[in-house]
């Protein structure tokens, strides 16, 4: 049974039914447990299951990493939220030295069932220190998963997934999908780290990570009333990646166009076009297109944010570009603004 | 010990507990000292952090834990290794990086750790092990099974900003931890007075809800028992325990030389701690006690047998198949 929700109650739910059914489960972090639950993807946990099993901390990032390593090896599958990723830098340390080997170092001794979530922010002065994804960075690093859903029947299912693996797992939930709102199962059913494909297509491939699959779907809409057919997928994991499911999709179009919600260089679009080329060569039409962050810090005023951040219509441009058809007006298309959702404070 | 315990049936409970320190001591001692002798063969290829000088406090303080109770420890872990484990075999194994080894050659000297023994793990960056001893105390806080995890780390890990984030949470969630600093006066090669912008550890970490504990002393049984103060002020006060404990390191900070040379130390400091060297004085404390001379010599040739026939099999075992590289990884 499947009823319509946001992403940020979808991913209370699986918090929610995974504490209920396993008392191994606790949800920590810094003001997990204040009065705004952590944008209330935390609302309603200590009130349900108690202080002890969900609750605020230090602003101590990488003592607070490490104490979750310590209780994943020793029973617990602890939960640590990071309000933003730019903060989980801190921890870089026990997350690529420590929670990443341990399992390696004991030779399967020990087990490290740890979930990170962390959120990905943008928009309204967001600048250079909220606004990081660093999903190519966590993912280069063996020892580690790393999780982005975008829908969320995916932030449900994801999540539950990763509360349920015996492997460390950082999901990274972009701030601007918590207002989504899709059917979800209300049943926890976990997700298997698979990309999932958002919209069949034959002619050009766009795969899209986080939001970007927003754009990607909004650019698609346009380009159907082209006569272009797009397909969309969104890898939802990053490591391990779904490779499959990506090389069957651009084997058959030909044409791929990767939208990530990072920068480009060394990250994550560079390692599917390196995957793609070498994997697809003689079935590729066109090279592998790569859209994404301008190579710069991002900025906080809006006019230059506009330009730092990709969008539909970069998208679009790019499509045409590789298919070599003729700019499409998009004058009175309505395309997506975050001054219509927030008007701030952020 | 057995056959002592067999010709001496009245043998007190002082006694028997001083033979077993001895032997503890005895066993880091020459595990290390046979390291040494073989380490220039080139067979042990990884880089050794010798415990020689500190070994009354791993004795001391693992003697008063429980089997059950969790130890967390740093590069410089052999002897902690041993004494919590007993597990001769499989450390020599991982000297040698064999495949016998419950680490399978993956670990090295400076990743040790035997879970089943309650030697939970190290680390190779300072301080990095220590908010790990943390959850795990967390964890058995909630489990309520009245074990206890002890982190040892050098004094060159309160340089760390982790290890008073650590501090703080475990004073504040009233977790049952024993930290246990083990003070030689350098970080690497750096002396205390080059680093601190303070003056004693000691008063600083006083001013967290802890209690402190310090000693300078070689001897393990007055470590033995200021561990058992710790441990019941541990669960009695409901609060960490700080234990400062001093001693001196006697070889280079990595490798198996003597690096009196170097000049940042002096040999005189070195001699008068060897004066009272942990495993000499527990050795003249034997026989003080009574324990003959041959007795004490039939305990050290058996452990250098074991430790002769450990370092054999290591030498003649097999390394692990090359698929063991992509084994447990995730």
């Amino acid at each position: 049974v499947t009823r319509c929700i946001s992403y940020r109650d979808a991913i209370n739910e699986a918090l929610t039914q995974e504490m209920e059914a396993d008392p191994s489960v606790f949800v920590y972090g810094i003001d997990v447990a204040d009065h705004k639950r952590v944008f209330g993807s935390t609302a309603g946990l200590v009130e349900k299951f108690g202080p002890e099993r969900c609750f605020s901390t230090p602003l101590s990032e990488d003592a607070m990493t490490g104490f979750g390593l310590g209780a994943a090896i020793n029973g617990l599958r602890p939960i640590h939220v990071h309000m933003r990723v730019d903060f989980m830098l801190l921890a870089v340390n026990q997350l690529a030295n420590m929670v990443s080997n341990y399992r390696y170092m004991s030779c399967g001794q020990l087990k490290v069932p740890f979930v990170i979530r962390a959120i990905i922010g943008r928009g309204w002065g967001q600048a250079f220190q909220h606004s990081k994804t660093m999903h190519s960075c966590f993912a280069h690093v063996p020892g580690l998963k790393v999780v982005m859903p975008t829908t969320p029947q995916s932030a449900k299912g994801l999540l539950i997934w990763a509360i349920r693996d015996d492997n460390p797992v950082i999901i990274l939930e972009h701030r601007w999908l918590y207002d989504v709102v899709d059917d979800v199962d209300e049943k926890a059913t976990a997700m298997p780290l698979k990309a999932n494909v958002l919209k069949r297509g034959d002619d050009v491939t766009i795969i899209a990570t986080s939001w970007m699959n927003i754009e990607a779907v909004k650019a698609a809409e346009i380009l159907e009333r082209q006569g272009i057919s797009a397909e969309i997928i969104d890898p939802q994991s990053i490591f391990p990646l779904d490779e499959e499911t990506i090389l069957e999709s651009v084997e058959k179009t030909g044409h791929c166009i990767v939208a990530d919600n990072d920068w480009l260089f060394c990250g994550f679009s560079a390692e599917l076009a390196a995957i793609i080329s070498e994997k697809c060569f003689g079935r590729l039409k066109s090279p592998v297109s790569r859209i994404g962050f301008a190579q710069t810090p991002c900025p906080t005023v809006r006019h230059l944010e506009q330009e730092f951040y990709p969008n539909a219509i970069d998208i679009i441009r790019a499509v045409e570009e590789k298919l070599v058809l003729a700019e499409t007006d998009l004058s009175s298309e309505d395309f997506y603004s975050y001054e219509n959702k927030f008007k701030g404070p952020f | 010990v057995i056959s002592i315990e067999k010709k001496n049936k009245k043998i007190s409970k002082e006694v028997q507990l001083s033979i077993e320190f001895y032997r503890k001591l005895y066993l880091i001692r020459a595990s290390e000292e046979k390291i040494i002798k073989h380490y220039f063969e080139d067979e042990m290829k990884t880089p050794m952090h010798m415990s020689m000088g500190e070994e009354a406090i791993a004795v001391g303080i693992c003697s008063a834990l429980k089997d059950s109770d969790q130890v967390f420890g740093t590069y410089r872990s052999h002897a902690i290794y041993l004494t919590k484990t007993d597990q001769i075999e499989h450390f020599f194994a991982e000297m040698y990086g064999k495949g016998t080894s419950l680490q399978k050659g993956k670990a090295g000297s400076m990743h040790l750790c035997f879970p089943e023994h309650g030697f939970m793990g190290t680390s190779a960056i300072v301080g990095s092990v220590i908010p790990v001893a943390v959850g795990a105390a967390f964890a058995n806080k909630t489990a309520n099974n009245d074990k206890i995890a002890a982190v040892f780390f050098g004094d060159g890990a309160i340089d760390e900003g982790v290890f008073w984030e650590s501090l703080n949470v475990a004073c504040l969630m009233k977790l049952p931890i024993l930290f246990i600093c083990e003070d030689n006066g350098y970080a690497v090669h750096s002396p205390a007075a080059a680093r601190h912008g303070y003056g004693r550890i000691t008063d600083i970490v006083s001013r967290f809800n802890c209690t402190v504990m310090e000693e300078t002393t070689t001897d393990t049984e007055t470590i033995y028992d200021l561990a058992n103060e710790a441990i019941r002020s541990v669960k009695t006060d409901q609060k960490p325990c700080f234990l400062y404990l001093n001693y001196y390191r006697y070889l280079e900070h990595v490798g198996v030389c003597e690096d009196f040379n170097a000049g940042y130390r002096s040999e005189g400091e070195f001699k008068e701690w060897k004066k009272k060297d942990p495993v000499l004085l527990q050795r003249q404390k034997l026989i003080r006690l009574g324990v003959t001379e041959d007795q004490i010599v039939k305990i050290e040739q058996n452990i250098n047998k074991q430790i002769a026939e450990s370092v054999e099999n290591a030498q003649q075992a097999t390394f692990a198949d090359k698929e063991t590289l992509y084994e447990e990884v995730l």
